[in-house]
């Protein structure tokens, strides 16, 4: 009730400049209300609470200047210089790619697991929730290294995958790809498994009655009504990809060109060229943003619709 | 599909072996919760049944029983002598074999697809061509007169387009049972108007059994060659739209075709009305006299047109007269009606010109008195 009435005082003071002693005739008054209201999201700053004024700043100085050091004290002159160096260029090609792949096989993987957590009731469904959870809140390195005892030469499965396909997955680029994915997919679950429990679930019964069978309506229905929310989920998960370090290079090493992503080339490269590592890091900002601007522009307005 | 053993029911199989088998013949029997329907529902190839009945009576539980969305706890479901359902005999056949169309209330349809889309999506789930599904599609979209929308995204579309794309759709893959949910309570009254006859003509040329749910009585009485009355998930009354129209047998009925309806004991012409029909005051017998002759238990119905309201006691020696209370009065139609509150609890209906020169407002003492001839009554 008192916020209302702070906001009802704001808007007035707004329009009316000095006139706050003189009475605000009823009509005028309850449409200076609504005004209020409607502006009520960007407030005057009234009475100056500093006790949450300054730590809010600090809180914005101290996510914001890291990037801006970066860009003041980049090397641009030698940027060009810097950028077309045998590393960088295969490191960036190889982070894109696999990336790309890790998505792609968090789409395959994902969409389906998210659709078993959302649409379906089996028992432990909710302990299979809180373990596809579990990547997003592990320590990465612990996620690589778990890894390695499954799918490691002598893993669980990597000995039989390698026995019987002859298919070996730690310090491949393919490891990378797993690696990244197992870090990535559960962005991807719990923004489709979001987007599953928001759909209207009225549309698929109308497709059943048209016809079409469970598989058909999820393609052909669910899928399209989810697709903001997909798409999301696919944009976080290859960001996540992207800057993914700690499970790589416990599973997949760090060999340039086979392994070595931009991340693990930024940090070995700040040991004997800090600059380059500026250069790189420089990328994977860039990037990142162009990111953060993609998923603002569309997917976001696009799940809230 | 193998059809299992018929249950064993002496009386439908006697029924059965007199007449033709119905094209649909359902006993729904839907538990859940609190809330328990049980309704028997037949109808012939070319029917349109409606299912009218107040909110929370279970008709959408009915007609999501039938398309297979709510499984029934008993009873059973054939349509053209096929089982679709029989809990009994553990038959279910699922929603997206079975030959039916449904028209959503609010339509849902597809938002990311064109309204030519929404139309061919049945027939491309039944296993047609891209090509032959939106050709087909086409056709149905000009039968409802929408062609030139083929390509608008339902959101371009008014309510009464949609809800002619959403009876395409529908009927596009032929089913041989059409279920309409509200089909008209989504639209403006302007639009109802028009969308009823496209409505009307689309049911009248469909060749199966179409169940209409509404509660809508005029959507009912325009739409429907049978009506059923469903309240408190049981039906009360089945039959033609204008016989129940005249002859309601429950007030939820009387109140929406507008009569007023009391239960009684007849004897001759004498109906002696029973004291639960929010009557108040006033000792002694309540007799209302009507134009039928009957013995026992009746209804008693007649129009508010048939009530006279005098300022004093009219002059007569006729018995329908009764001391009342006007308790409200409101517009209806180029009427006023009147809600009056007695030994009875009536309803009248007015001339503006009679109630300014009864010179009644609402608390006014006035006499009512109803017409024998315009009062009928029938076997409860």
């Amino acid at each position: 009730m008192s916020d209302e009435r702070d906001a009802v005082t704001d808007g007035r003071g707004e329009v009316t400049g000095g006139e706050q002693s003189s009475p605000v005739p009823a009509r005028q008054h309850d449409r200076l209300k609504r005004w209020g209201r409607d502006r009520a999201r960007a407030p005057r700053v009234g009475g100056r609470p500093w006790a949450l004024l300054v730590p809010a700043v600090v809180g914005l100085a101290f996510l914001v200047l890291p990037f801006v050091g970066l860009l003041v004290r980049a090397p641009w002159r030698a940027m060009p210089e810097l950028l077309s160096g045998d590393t960088v260029l295969p490191a960036l090609r190889l982070s894109l790619t696999t990336a790309t792949a890790a998505t792609a096989v968090s789409l395959v993987l994902g969409v389906p697991l998210a659709w078993l957590l959302a649409r379906t009731d089996f028992p432990g469904r909710r302990l299979a929730r809180t373990l596809v959870t579990l990547p997003l809140v592990m320590p990465p390195v612990v996620g690589g290294v778990a890894l390695l005892l499954v799918l490691g030469r002598n893993g669980i499965i990597g000995r039989w995958l390698d026995s019987a396909f002859g298919v070996t997955l730690p310090f491949t680029t393919a490891g990378v790809v797993v690696a990244e994915a197992f870090v990535a997919m559960p962005f991807l679950v719990l923004s489709v498994e979001g987007a599953l429990r928001g759909a209207d679930t009225r549309y698929e019964e109308a497709a059943l009655t048209l016809g079409a069978s469970r598989f058909q309506v999820f393609r052909r229905v669910t899928l399209p009504l989810i697709a903001p929310g997909v798409g999301a989920g696919a944009v976080l998960a290859w960001a996540r990809a992207l800057g993914e370090f700690g499970a790589t290079i416990t599973f997949a090493g760090n060999f340039p060109g086979t392994t070595q992503t931009l991340p693990l080339a930024v940090y070995l490269s700040l040991q004997d060229s800090p600059d380059a590592a500026v250069a790189l890091s420089l990328v994977l900002l860039a990037v990142s943003l162009a990111v953060l601007l993609a998923l603002r522009g569309r997917w976001t307005t696009g799940a809230q619709a | 599909m193998t059809t299992p053993p018929a249950p064993t029911d002496p009386a439908r199989t006697g029924l059965a072996a007199a007449a033709p088998a119905p094209a649909l013949d359902a006993r729904l029997v839907v538990e859940r919760g609190g809330f328990s329907l049980d309704l028997a529902l037949n109808a012939a190839s070319g029917e349109v049944v409606a299912l009218l009945g107040p909110n929370g009576a279970g008709k959408t539980t009915a007609l999501r029983a039938l398309a297979g969305l709510a499984p029934l706890t008993g009873g059973h479901l054939r349509l053209d002598g096929e089982v679709l359902e029989d809990p009994g005999a553990r038959v279910r056949v699922p929603t997206e074999r079975r030959p039916v169309g449904v028209v959503f209330q609010d339509y849902l349809l597809f938002p990311h697809l064109s309204a030519l889309d929404n139309v061919a999506f049945g027939l491309r789930a039944h296993g047609r061509s891209k090509a032959e599904a939106r050709a087909h599609a086409h056709e149905w979209l000009d039968r409802v007169g929408l062609a030139a929308h083929a390509r608008s995204r339902p959101r371009a579309l008014s309510g009464g387009q949609a809800q002619r794309v959403a009876l395409a759709r529908a009927l596009a893959p032929r089913p041989r049972l059409l279920l309409l949910d509200e089909p008209m309570a989504a639209l403006d009254a302007r639009t109802r108007l028009e969308v009823r006859t496209t409505l009307r003509r689309h049911l009248a040329a469909f060749e199966a059994v179409a169940v209409l749910v509404t509660h809508d009585p005029l959507d009912a009485m325009v739409l429907a060659d049978r009506l059923v009355v469903l309240e408190h998930g049981r039906a009360v009354q089945e039959g033609a739209p204008a016989d129940i129209a005249r002859h309601p047998r429950s007030d939820y009925i009387a109140r929406l075709v507008g009569l007023n309806l009391f239960r009684g004991t007849a004897h001759g012409h004498d109906v002696t009305l029973d004291r639960a029909d929010g009557a108040e005051g006033a000792d002694g017998e309540l007799v209302l006299t009507a134009a039928d002759a009957g013995d026992g238990p009746v209804f008693a119905a007649f129009p508010p047109a048939a009530v006279t309201v005098h300022r004093t006691r009219p002059d007569t020696s006729a018995r329908n007269q009764w001391p009342v209370t006007v308790l409200g009065m409101e517009r209806h139609g180029d009427q006023v009606r009147l809600d009056l509150s007695g030994p009875l609890r009536l309803t009248a209906d007015l001339t503006p010109a009679s109630v300014a020169d009864l010179g009644i407002s609402e608390g006014s003492e006035v006499w009512a008195a109803v017409k024998a001839s315009q009062t009928r009554a029938y076997p409860a």
